[in-house]
């Protein structure tokens, strides 16, 4: 894993063991905080009768990596699925509570569903490319919400490749079907898509579970470079991820958020035990 | 020594207990092996058997009418004039209007099932339309002739008056309001085709893996637009199988259709009025063929409704190697 050399980036997470004030500086002296993207007031979530939300509210920064961790079953792909109100589709899945993204609550039914989810785009555990060549897996949704002409599409869909790091690998088979490409490939051209629909917030949900160590350090790599337009939220089982790529993390448990803090501080100075016995490997 | 030695020796007897246990059952494995090969092996003799008996039958039609069989409607047992066109037609068109019917309706069912129906709604609307495929085919055609074709008779005018009335595609919709008829049978047919459709469909949408229909939702796609350029393409080919297995069913079936279709050996350019299909027609007057002629052009019908079947399917398989190719599945 090379270190982020870019210099726009408050947060290089190299961990040097022992080394704890150099985590902690840049954030708290340096900068101001950033804006609030998301902000989650009071949130709970009921599958059937399963209460798997308890009474969430975080505030979520714009164009940041945030990272919520914690063990299987805490909650945090559910927290994540509440933002782009993907829960919706099951009915037996039902949210209580605000999500406001800039100011206005996502949950409240009279917002227009399609809108939403054009806002806040979503990258799954598997690579999920459509039954549809490279090419058109890009374009079917930008076709959802523009009408282009083909040299207009030509170009977004190479904009969008290139963005997610994937042009050069595949500009000479864009026909080709998207189900040829390697795992990794795959899951930057969910990326690519996700990206070409012009969202505001990418939402990924364990996105390099299925990946092996190059791809996912790709995939980590092109999060660094996400993170400068888009704000990002990563669901990861896998701490040292959460340690090199997030700015902020929020460790759940038991469908509650036990603590939120920037990435750094939560690795090395956990205000609360569970977090300190979760991120030592005592538990989860 | 003896530790490593004791696990090595039990592995040693266990190899050589199963070697002899294959040795031992070897010629029960021949057996079976023979046996499945002479199951499987019957039924491609059988359909050999069949085409055999049908050409041999059929034959001598074939050799007195020549290539005009094929091509002539008259149907005149009584002068011993014997053409299959307007069963032929009967058959193909009938079969036609049921997929145009039972493939939408099909989808919309499947789609609803898998996609947005209720939990508690699905269990007894997939009981449902598996029931409707148990009902034997005489109780359609029972249906069909004493309760809807009466109703059908009744709007019938309406169709006369309103899409006759429009130039071209009106041609096919005039006639005397008889209930029976071509379009009857299509839809009745529709109704009979549609539980194999609807039922393997909603079989496929609901094996589509849940990560790539969210994938779609998650781009702000509607249900239609997840059904139409996700989950479709997902199950072509076993949607396509579904949809032929449809069509297979809908060009035999033949106690439905000839109780409804009207029975009438001319040929119509409208849809009301009543025509016959191949398996109709052999039904019909069967037991009428006392000549040898009359006998070997009902075999005749026979055989090509069995080559009809068969370029269907073959057709099936070609449609989908080419969807298949299109997908890109060469990479």
């Amino acid at each position: 894993m090379t270190p982020n050399t870019s210099p726009q980036h408050i947060w290089k997470p190299t961990p040097p063991a022992g080394d704890n004030e150099a985590f902690t500086a840049p954030h708290t002296s340096a900068t101001v905080a950033p804006p609030v993207k998301i902000s989650v007031r009071n949130l709970n979530f009921h599958y059937g009768r399963f209460h798997a939300l308890k009474d969430i509210s975080i505030d979520i920064p714009e164009k940041r990596v945030t990272a919520f961790i914690g063990p299987s079953g805490c909650g945090k792909s559910t927290l994540l699925r509440t933002f782009n109100r993907m829960f919706e589709i099951y009915p037996e899945q039902r949210a209580d509570g605000q999500i406001l993204v800039d100011g206005a609550n996502i949950l409240d039914s009279r917002e227009d569903i399609a809108r939403i989810r054009a806002r806040i785009g979503m990258v799954f555990q598997k690579p999920t490319p459509f039954p549809m060549s490279i090419y058109e897996n890009i374009a079917f949704g930008i076709r959802l919400y523009e009408r282009l002409q083909k040299s207009e599409m030509d170009a977004r869909v190479e904009q969008c490749l290139a963005r997610a790091a994937l042009w050069d690998e595949v500009k000479d088979k864009l026909h080709q079907s998207g189900t040829s490409l390697s795992g990794g490939q795959q899951q930057r051209l969910c990326i690519a898509r996700a990206v070409a629909i012009k969202p505001e917030v990418i939402l990924l949900d364990e996105p390099c579970s299925a990946l092996d160590p190059i791809s996912t350090a790709r995939v980590e790599e092109l999060l660094k470079e996400l993170v400068r337009e888009y704000t990002v939220v990563i669901v990861t089982h896998n701490m040292q991820q959460a340690a090199r790529a997030s700015d902020f993390t929020a460790f759940m448990y038991l469908g509650e958020l036990v603590e939120f803090g920037n990435t750094p501080t939560i690795f090395t100075r956990p205000s609360r035990q569970q977090t300190e016995d979760y991120i030592t490997g005592r538990f989860g | 020594m003896h530790d490593m030695k004791a696990p090595g020796t039990a592995i040693a007897e266990l190899n050589g207990n199963a070697s002899t246990g294959t040795r031992a059952r070897f010629p029960v494995d021949f057996l079976f092996r023979k046996l499945t090969g002479a199951v499987a092996l019957l039924v491609a003799l059988t359909l050999l058997a069949i085409m055999f008996a049908l050409v041999d039958e059929g034959s001598h039609a074939l050799h007195v009418f020549g290539w005009h069989f094929l091509v002539t409607t008259t149907w005149n047992p009584v002068t011993g004039q014997f053409g299959a066109l307007v069963f032929i037609v009967g058959t193909l068109i009938s079969s036609a209007i049921a997929m145009l019917i039972a493939i939408p309706v099909s989808f919309g069912i499947a789609l609803f099932i898998s996609e947005l129906a209720p939990r508690w709604l699905r269990g007894p609307v997939s009981t449902a339309i598996e029931l409707l495929a148990a009902v034997p085919s005489i109780i359609y055609g029972m249906w069909g002739l004493l309760v809807f074709a009466p109703w059908f008779g009744n709007i019938e005018p309406w169709i006369n008056d309103h899409i006759g009335a429009i130039p071209g595609i009106g041609l096919l919709f005039q006639g005397p309001p008889m209930g029976i008829g071509m379009l009857t049978a299509g839809i009745v047919l529709a109704i009979m085709v549609i539980p194999f459709i609807a039922s393997i469909m909603r079989d496929v949408f609901m094996i589509t893996p849940a990560p790539l229909k969210e994938s779609a939702y998650a781009l702000g796609a509607t249900t239609w637009e997840v059904a139409r350029h996700v989950i479709l393409p997902y199950t072509r080919t076993a949607v396509t199988g579904g949809i032929f297995l449809g069509l297979g069913r809908a060009l035999g079936e033949t106690m439905a259709v000839t109780f409804i279709i009207g029975n009438a050996n001319n040929l119509s350019a409208s849809l009301l009025m009543p025509g016959s299909s191949i398996a109709s027609v052999i039904a019909n007057e069967f037991t009428e063929a006392t000549t040898h002629l009359y006998k070997s052009s009902l075999l005749a019908l026979g055989l090509i409704l069995f080559l009809i079947t068969f370029v269907v399917l073959v057709f099936a398989k070609l449609l989908l190697l080419r969807l298949e190719r299109d997908a890109g599945g060469k990479a």
